[in-house]
This record gives structure tokens, C-alpha cells and sequence, in this order.
């Protein structure tokens, strides 16, 4: 019989919290969801079968193909974006030492106490074309911002701007990354005459490997999953609904809209199981790829 | 941004079973003694609740005294709030909804066609609700297939508000500006906006598109949707032409992407509304807009106008919220009681009068409250709203008066979200330069008749 190694056990204690919630919370509704993305329901009505037809309409509907679009655009802009700016920032704070480290610690992760929906709010103002305060500043260098909030061409940008807000986690697991890498393996190599480019790509980036492994795969399944600010900027009231097309639309408020507003529900979890395939299989690529690329300590205790 | 939740992988779908599962926010009934006695009970022992609904001023306050006071024995629950669709559809799918629901009146159709909502003919009948009392649109607007679902609250109007400075910035007397001139409208609307080094500096003529499509369809004598609300119109050369309009009026005045900008930075319930800071020529709007103003802005100098078909007769897209009974709802009859009570003439005419010395012990201007009840508006208007002194206000009662009987509504359909959302989506591309109108309208028309028809099947 297979023996269970301690610190697998251990994993699986400090897992447990996460696995009672998922079965108790989450499993009942996923797989409620899932039966019904084969259903024709309404919410009011009883669910009527309707087969693969749920899935089959996913792949003609122009407007999945146009969140999808924007979805991805917003994924290969920020996801790059996050992680090399909350790097920098690691890097900066990594540098600081003695009571101030503390502080700024503290400063950068405060943007991530904001609420999303708060976010949204703000950044409608900072962004707006006409009195919003990024195009003020452009104007101070002689530059006629671009109307953020209302060009279908700059919304997206917009919002990948905004993304860059809120980097406070990413940049403290970095961080953390950082802290770990030994002084002695630096010190040697600047003895060796390495400069700092070489010592940050020969030893700190693969010593933090793992930590950017996984901001890699959290912060790309979170982009594909926005919502929550987008919706509160562009979608949040009826006003806002009637007065935006389809530039903001992200796959999740699609879903949101199919649902909620056109309650289309078993239309509405067939794009959902879509979207949860969809990123399971980037995530198991990302794995393959990170195999490769990442270098883990415990590697030569394991075998 | 990173949430780290891999359990959030589709939170939303969750969200979706969740409802349909537990039923989500649940309206308590809080009756133990059984209370639904058909009429005659008097609703001795009985309870209400109700959603969507709040009390944010006398006009709520009065009107839910006056149910209290006719039925002492019912006990009142008010969920204050605005209406919340998902909150009330999983009410409704849970078996547990609230008795009483507030709701716009343009989501009555959909919400009938999917048996949502009940009908309310026997309760028309039996409690003797005096529907003729409404006005016709808002009747309109309340039944589905010919049965009553709703009974009718508010009427809003929408009226052209022209800020006079402009108008005379650029040489127009402003209770000379006529709409049913479509080239001439064009004309002033340049000569009213303002833009300096790229920045809008005064929005001409805001025409209030998309949302306010229908209006400019019927002031060009076309329907968007057939009087059953089964056949979408939206590719009707009349209603292209009068997109194509309204689209250029916005190019001409700086392009939809600055303009919309522009607006999104304005309060027009606040001090620093846009009349009174110069920022807007004029705009069509829902008469509330000018109640408020007059409440915050009571020397603001402004002219309110009809707004006039091509004809040069008045057209006026009315709306407003309404009471419905979703299915399941514990208590009908006391409900019954409760739309009756709440939108009888004498009710509002109670409630106008807590208004009309509210606002006087303030000092403030009122411009009267603007009922669905035909009869309690004549009485509003003839004994409770007195000439304020300020002129500008003054004439814009009469002229909110005038236009009352010109409303008329898009017909309820089944598919009413999905059908506003096809033209609005085909309204924005044309504002934004993306689509042709005809083009937009088109492919609007496509999306909007398939929806009608999936609803209706």
C-alpha cells in the first residue's frame, strides 16, 4: 500500500477548510448548474431538456465571439502588465529595510482593500474623457487624452489601466518570493563579477520561479473571469446599460446578462461550464509549460 | 486584480443553481394566523409585504398612511429598495414571494408572458378599481393580452427643457424653438454648443439617444414595435431616418465619444445641474428632471417646451412604475386592497397636498405631483399646485399639462429587455460611427423579432 508522505497529510489539513466550504457551498449548485446548461429554464417555469442545444448556441452567438475577443485582449494585457509592474514593486521593496519597510508594505497593499465595485466607481471619474484627471495630466505634456469611457477603441485600454490599480497581492507573494532567495547564492556571484542584470536573470528569477509560476496562472483565471469592476463602471445601472455597446462586454458579464437581465439561466450555465473548461485547459497548459521553466527547491528531497 | 478563490472558477454559474436551488432572498410572509380569506374578510389579521418599493418622501409616506388607517388590521411589511430583478425572480422561483411588488411598467409584458405575475382582472373587479380613472398609455402599459397585470403609479412625461442663455447666445427668443423643424433644430443645436481646444464646453442640443429612440420614431410617424408587441418595426425607413438624424445632430455637436463623456460629469438633481451651470442648450427629458430643479435651482432660467412631431403636433413617450401580484403571492386580496388604495384619486390627491406644504414650508417651488390618475391630476392641478411666482416653473405645469394626453407608450411585449436592448445596442454603433443606420437597424430588427418570437412561441 501506498504510504502517505507527512507533509502531503499536512497539505491536506490546511486544505480542509477550502474542501468543507467547496462541498458544503459549491458542489451542490455546480453540479445543479451543470444539469441545467442542458435545460431551457426561466427561473419561473420548469426546466425543459433541451439537449446539446445550450452548447451548440454558445459556438453561432456572435456576441460570445465578441466577449471572448475582449476577454482575451484584456488577459494578454494584463496579466504581463501585473506581474512585471507588482515585480518592480517587489524589487523596490525588497530594497527598503529597517521601520520604513513595514510602512510601505502597508501602502502597497491598501489598494486592494478597496471594494472592486468602489474601484469601478473611481476609476469612471479618473478616466472620464472631459473632466477626469488622467486626461488632465496627459494635458500637462500637451496631450489630448483619448475618451476612455466612452471610445469602443480606448475602453479596453481603460480597463487594463485600472487593472494596474490593485496589484497589492501579487506584489506581497512576490515579495515574500523574494525574501526567501539565500544572500550567499548573490553574494558569490557578485564576488564571481556579476552584474545586477545578470545576477537578477541567473539567480533571482529562478529562485522565484514558482512564486511567478503561480501569480501567472491566479491572475490569468481571474482576468478571464472580471466582473465585478467592469460591470460597476459600464453596466451597473440601466443608464449606463443603454448608453455602452458591446466594448466592455467581458464573458462573464455576457453570462451575467444572459441570465440575470434576459434570464436565458440554462443558456447562461452552459456558458459558464464553457468558461470553466476553457480555463482548466489554459491552466493544464500553463502546468506543461511551467514543468519545464520552473524550478522548485524540494525537488531533490522528493524522489 | 488577482481574487485568490479558485473556487470562484464559475461563482457565477454557482450563482445561477444557487437561485434556482434555495430560492436566494426570500420575501417572509410573517402571517401565522392564515389570513387569506377572499374579499369580505376585510383583511382582518392579515399581513403584506412588499418590494421594490420605499419611503423616501411624503408622496410614499402619506399614501401608506392612508392604507394603514382604512385597514388597521393588516400588518405591514415594506422591504424598502429599489425593485431588484434577481431578488424578485428568485422570490418568485423559491414559492415564496412578497404580495406585492413595485416595478417599471415597461417589464410588465415579459414578466406576464413567463407567468411571473398574475392577472389581475378578479381583483380589478371585486375591490371595483376604477381603471378609467388611468390615463390611456398608462392602461396600455398595465395589461397583456387583454387582462390587467398591473395598476398603474406615477406618469412621466417628456418635455424639451431649454436653457435660455443659450438660446439667446445664439439669437433664438427660446419659447420660439419648435421641434417639428427638423432642419432648423440642427441649425440651433451648432449654434448652442460650445467647444474649446477639443473640450466641450456646452452641449447644444442633447437628444437623448439612444434611449429616447421611440420618441423621435413616433415624432417621425413611425412604431417601433406592432400594437401586440409581436412585430418589431426597427428597420422602418422612418424610424433609420430619424436615427440617422439624431446621430448626426450628436456628430455635428462633437462626436457621441466627447459628448457622452461630457454628460456622464453631470447632476441633474443637484445645485450644480447643467442648466444652471451653462453646460447643456437643451435637452429632451422626463419631466422629473425639471421637478427636481425646481426643488434645488428655483431661478434657474429656463423654458419648458412640447416636444412636436413633424406635424407640429405633441408627442410625449410616457412611463412610470406600477403594483403587480407575483404568482404564488400568500395574500392577493390584501394586496388588491393595497394597489387600490395606493393609486386612488383621493390617495393622491392626499399625498399632492402633503407635497404642495412641504415644499411651501421650505420655500420651495413645486411643480406639482404627476400622477397615472386622470382624475386626481385634475384635481392636483386645479386646487393643490398654486402659481409659485417663478414664472419659468409656472409655465412648465402648463405645458407638462398639455402634453399628458399626447403619451403613448411601446407596446408591452414579451420580450421586452431583449427587444430595448437590440435598439439601443443598434443606437449606440450609429452614435459611435461604427454602423450606418440602416444597417444598425437592420440587424437590431433581426435580433429583436427572433427574441419576440422565442418569448411568444
Amino acid at each position: 500500500m501506498r504510504r502517505i508522505r507527512p507533509e502531503t497529510r499536512w497539505a491536506y489539513v490546511f486544505l480542509l477548510p477550502w474542501l468543507i466550504g467547496l462541498v458544503v457551498f459549491q458542489l451542490g449548485p455546480m453540479v445543479a448548474s451543470l444539469v441545467l446548461s442542458f435545460t431551457d429554464f426561466d427561473l419561473i417555469g420548469s426546466p425543459e431538456f433541451v439537449g446539446l442545444g445550450n452548447y451548440a448556441k454558445t459556438a453561432q452567438d456572435p456576441k460570445v465571439l465578441r466577449a471572448v475577443g475582449n476577454t482575451v485582449y484584456y488577459t494578454a494585457l494584463h496579466v504581463p502588465l501585473s506581474i512585471a509592474l507588482a515585480l518592480a514593486l517587489a524589487l523596490m521593496l525588497n530594497r527598503i529595510t529597517g521601520r520604513a519597510a513595514g510602512v510601505f508594505r502597508t501602502i502597497f497593499y491598501l489598494p486592494s482593500m478597496t471594494p472592486y465595485v468602489a474601484v469601478g466607481v473611481l476609476f469612471l471619474f479618473l478616466l472620464n474623457g472631459q473632466a477626469g484627471m488622467v486626461n488632465q495630466f496627459l494635458g500637462l505634456f500637451g496631450i489630448e487624452g483619448p475618451q476612455w469611457t466612452t471610445d469602443p477603441d480606448w475602453i479596453l485600454p481603460g480597463i487594463v489601466l485600472m487593472s494596474l490599480w490593485n496589484l497589492g497581492s501579487t506584489t506581497i507573494i512576490l515579495f515574500a518570493a523574494l525574501r526567501n532567495v539565500p544572500r550567499e547564492l548573490t553574494e558569490a556571484a557578485m564576488i564571481d563579477g556579476a552584474g545586477r542584470w545578470q545576477r537578477f536573470r541567473s539567480i533571482t528569477l529562478p529562485m522565484i520561479s514558482s512564486a511567478v509560476f503561480f501569480v501567472v496562472i491566479i491572475n490569468t483565471i481571474s482576468a478571464l473571469q472580471m466582473f465585478d469592476q467592469v460591470y460597476a463602471m459600464f453596466f451597473g445601472n440601466q443608464i449606463a446599460q443603454q448608453s455602452h455597446g458591446d466594448a466592455a462586454l467581458f464573458y462573464v458579464v455576457y453570462l451575467f446578462q444572459q441570465a440575470f437581465q434576459f434570464l436565458h439561466m440554462g443558456y447562461a450555465s452552459a456558458l459558464a461550464w464553457v468558461l470553466f473548461l476553457v480555463i482548466m485547459v489554459i491552466t493544464l497548459i500553463q502546468v506543461k509549460v511551467g514543468n519545464r521553466l520552473v524550478y522548485y527547491e524540494a525537488e531533490e528531497h522528493a524522489g | 486584480m488577482p481574487k485568490y478563490h479558485p473556487g470562484r472558477i464559475s461563482a457565477v454559474a454557482l450563482l445561477v443553481a444557487a437561485l434556482s436551488a434555495c430560492g436566494g432572498v426570500g420575501a417572509n410572509s410573517g402571517d401565522s394566523r392564515g389570513g387569506s380569506g377572499e374579499a369580505g374578510s376585510g383583511g382582518a389579521g392579515s399581513s403584506l409585504t412588499t418590494m421594490g418599493f420605499g419611503l423616501p418622501d411624503e408622496i410614499a409616506t402619506v399614501r401608506v398612511d392612508a392604507f394603514r388607517k382604512a385597514y388597521p388590521d393588516v400588518k405591514v411589511a415594506i422591504n424598502e429598495g429599489q425593485f431588484d430583478e434577481q431578488a424578485f425572480l428568485s422570490a418568485v422561483a423559491s414559492g415564496n414571494p412578497p404580495d406585492v411588488v413595485y416595478l417599471g411598467r415597461e417589464r410588465i409584458g415579459s414578466y406576464a408572458a413567463r407567468g411571473a405575475i398574475q392577472p389581475l382582472d378578479d381583483c380589478v373587479s371585486r375591490e371595483k378599481i376604477a381603471t378609467g380613472d388611468f390615463y390611456p398609455a398608462a392602461q396600455q402599459q398595465s395589461k397583456y393580452d387583454g387582462k390587467w397585470y398591473a395598476v398603474p403609479e406615477f406618469y412621466n412625461s417628456i418635455v424639451l427643457l431649454v436653457n435660455n442663455k443659450a438660446a439667446k447666445d445664439a439669437g433664438v427668443d427660446p419659447a420660439s424653438i419648435d421641434t417639428s423643424d427638423w432642419d432648423a433644430l440642427a441649425k440651433l443645436a451648432e449654434k448652442m454648443n460650445r467647444v474649446r481646444d477639443g473640450r466641450i464646453e456646452r452641449f447644444g442640443f442633447y437628444p437623448k439617444l439612444p434611449e429616447f429612440l421611440p420618441l423621435w420614431a413616433k415624432a417621425n410617424g413611425a412604431d417601433i414595435l406592432s400594437a401586440d408587441g409581436r412585430t418589431a418595426k426597427l428597420d422602418d425607413p422612418k424610424v433609420v431616418e430619424a436615427l440617422d438624424y439624431a446621430g448626426r445632430l450628436v456628430e455635428s455637436q462633437g462626436g457621441w465619444k466627447k459628448l457622452k463623456a461630457f454628460t456622464e460629469t453631470f447632476d441633474y438633481f443637484g445645485e450644480e445641474n447643467p442648466f444652471a451651470t451653462d453646460r447643456l442648450g437643451a435637452m429632451l427629458t422626463e419631466q422629473f428632471v425639471v421637478s427636481a430643479m425646481a426643488g434645488t435651482t428655483p431661478d434657474a432660467d429656463i423654458t419648458v417646451l412640447p416636444v412636436k412631431d413633424r406635424q407640429g403636433h405633441p408627442v410625449n413617450n410616457v412611463g412610470g412604475n406600477a403594483w403587480v401580484v407575483p404568482k404564488g403571492a400568500k395574500h392577493p386580496d390584501v394586496a388588491c386592497r393595497w394597489m387600490k388604495t395606493m393609486t386612488s384619486a383621493d390617495t393622491w390627491i392626499a399625498a399632492a397636498r402633503a407635497r404642495a406644504d412641504k415644499r411651501a414650508k421650505e420655500g420651495k417651488v413645486n411643480i406639482g405631483t404627476y400622477t397615472g390618475n386622470v382624475k386626481a391630476d385634475d384635481v392636483i392641478f386645479s386646487e393643490v399646485v398654486k402659481p409659485s411666482g417663478h414664472k419659468a416653473y409656472d409655465d412648465a405645469v402648463k405645458t407638462i399639462r398639455s402634453v399628458q394626453q399626447a403619451g403613448f407608450v411601446v407596446p408591452p411585449s414579451a420580450a421586452a429587455a431583449e427587444f430595448t436592448k437590440a435598439w439601443q445596442d443598434a443606437g449606440n454603433r450609429v452614435l459611435l460611427g461604427e454602423r450606418k443606420p440602416a444597417d444598425a437597424m437592420k440587424q437590431a430588427q433581426q435580433q429583436a423579432q427572433q427574441a419576440i418570437d422565442e418569448a411568444t412561441q
